[in-house]
């Protein structure tokens, strides 16, 4: 195993870690295509870090810190809802990344590429996603009395604008490690299927948290080996080998009848 | 002359307003301590808002006065609780480890039954005494019910009240609940207060099957304003 590899198996079991814990908050909040599309919106920081030649994970993290932003000021203030203004935002980040990316580096962008990983990026992404986990671990509890009810967690004096935020932020960072190693176009997969997976297998909250994290670290992992072994994108191994997991769950509730 | 240690709640000239409409406009009352208020009237009346601004969960202006060691539960009347694997266990525990149990026994339910169970997978009953469970975990001495019975069958819907009936007379709590069936106004409630945006009626909720006053209640609003007490 070379060490390109095992940074990126490294950083993969990271991110998938904490974009399956993240993700499974994403999903209750019927947020998945939010996930998914925010992604697009690193696009163009991306681009910028690539033109302007400095970290285009800065870029990314910048421009999808900034999308958290306006997301959730538009959510307050016009009550759309989440999904309908990143819909409305990620076109047009993918469109005006598309027009400013140098085309060389178009594809690493939407794919990502584990070759370039070194050992600053793994130990980036691992505090990276530790911190994202124990702060959403804090606020984890009082997201999900938000979704239940808005009116019964702010009775109990929850700041629930306040706590949407903060995720928004901490699943942007969470994105902007992951574009590494799936791509812009794929990353949303980290924070989605996991979570739809556990969702699957779960009646509590616990164990729900739980497989959405573990499904997210066996995908990441086992897509970087297979990459690794037949000399292929990650991204799309990482996709594939979460579906496969996907699948698998559905056909176990099918077959044992879980309510 | 009355002592303000009567009321454990006073509400004088509330007014709501939300993107530019009136959702409650001059609304006084009230409430001793220890009674059942019934808030009724129309959809779209302003119930709901008025117990959001109980809560302090919306802009109003006016004023609302709850004595000083004032503990609120309360029980929303839309949950999204069917897509969502959470226990009973765990929802509870958002309010009070300790206490998990014992709420439970006092709603009366088997905590062996439903305390692993999913909150989706409760029948309309069982659900609505978990989230009275909820309200009284951690001793409240008001509570705001809203609709607490929506969705649930009549036999259960009987024994919810009965038990908060039993409640209020065994801990002393005060109960603010909405409900349009006019039975259990009757029934289990000491005052009412008609809504229509502004105060309509407010007085013992036995006059409630009065055919008249019900058509003030549902019908056109006929303000009245001033001390209702």
């Amino acid at each position: 195993m070379t060490e390109g590899l095992i940074f990126g198996l490294i950083t993969a079991i990271s991110v998938g870690l904490s974009g399956g814990y993240l993700g499974s908050l994403m999903v209750l909040e019927r947020m998945a295509l939010v996930g998914d599309a925010l992604s697009h919106v690193a696009l163009p920081g991306l681009a910028l870090g690539i033109l302007l030649n400095f970290n285009p994970f800065l870029g990314a993290f910048g421009f999808l810190f900034a999308s958290a932003v306006i997301i959730w000021h538009l959510g307050r203030i016009t009550k759309l809802y989440y999904e309908t203004i990143v819909a409305a935002l990620f076109t047009l980040a993918l469109a005006i990344g598309i027009l400013i990316i140098p085309q060389p580096d178009l594809l690493e962008a939407l794919f990502g590429d584990i070759t370039k990983i070194g050992l600053a990026d793994t130990v980036a992404a691992i505090i990276i996603s530790i911190a994202a986990m124990l702060l959403t671990r804090i606020i984890y509890r009082k997201i999900v009395l938000g979704i239940i009810s808005e009116e019964l967690a702010s009775s109990t004096g929850i700041n629930v604008a306040g706590i949407n935020l903060l995720y928004l932020l901490l699943v942007s960072l969470t994105v902007a490690v992951g574009i590494r190693i799936v791509g812009t176009l794929l990353v949303g997969f980290l924070v989605v299927v996991p979570a739809a997976t556990a969702k699957n297998l779960s009646s509590n909250l616990y164990r729900y948290s739980l497989l959405s994290s573990i499904f997210g670290a066996i995908s990441s992992s086992s897509g970087i080996l297979l990459s690794g072994s037949l000399a292929l994108p990650s991204g799309p191994l990482i996709v594939l080998s979460g579906v496969t997991i996907f699948l698998t769950a559905v056909l176990i509730r099918w077959v044992l009848k879980l309510s | 002359m009355e002592s303000s240690a009567d009321y454990i709640l006073k509400v004088s000239n509330l007014n709501v307003t939300l993107q530019h409409q009136t959702v409650l406009e001059n609304v006084s009352f009230k409430l001793e301590r220890g009674t059942a208020l019934a808030i009724v009237g129309p959809n779209g009346a302003g119930k709901t808002m008025l117990f959001r601004a109980l809560l302090n969960l919306v802009p109003y202006s006016g004023k609302i006065q709850w004595e000083d060691k004032v503990r609120i539960g309360y029980v929303p009347q839309k949950l999204s609780v069917s897509d969502i694997p959470i226990s009973v266990r765990e929802f509870l525990s958002f309010k009070g480890g300790s206490k998990i149990e014992e709420s439970l026994r006092s709603v009366g339910l088997d905590n062996k039954v439903v305390l692993n169970k999913s909150l989706g997978v409760l029948s309309g009953g069982q659900l609505q005494r978990v989230l009275i469970a909820w309200a009284i975990i951690d001793g409240p001495n008001v509570l705001l019910f809203d609709e607490p019975t929506t969705g649930v069958d009549l036999d259960s819907e009987e024994a919810i009240y009965e038990m908060l009936d039993r409640l209020k007379k065994q801990n002393g709590i005060t109960i603010l609940l909405i409900s349009h069936d006019m039975h259990i106004v009757r029934d289990y409630s000491d005052y009412m207060l008609a809504l229509n945006k502004c105060v309509t009626f407010f007085g013992e909720s036995r006059e409630i099957m009065n055919p008249s006053l019900q058509r003030t209640i549902y019908g056109e609003a006929l303000c009245i304003t001033g001390d209702l007490s």
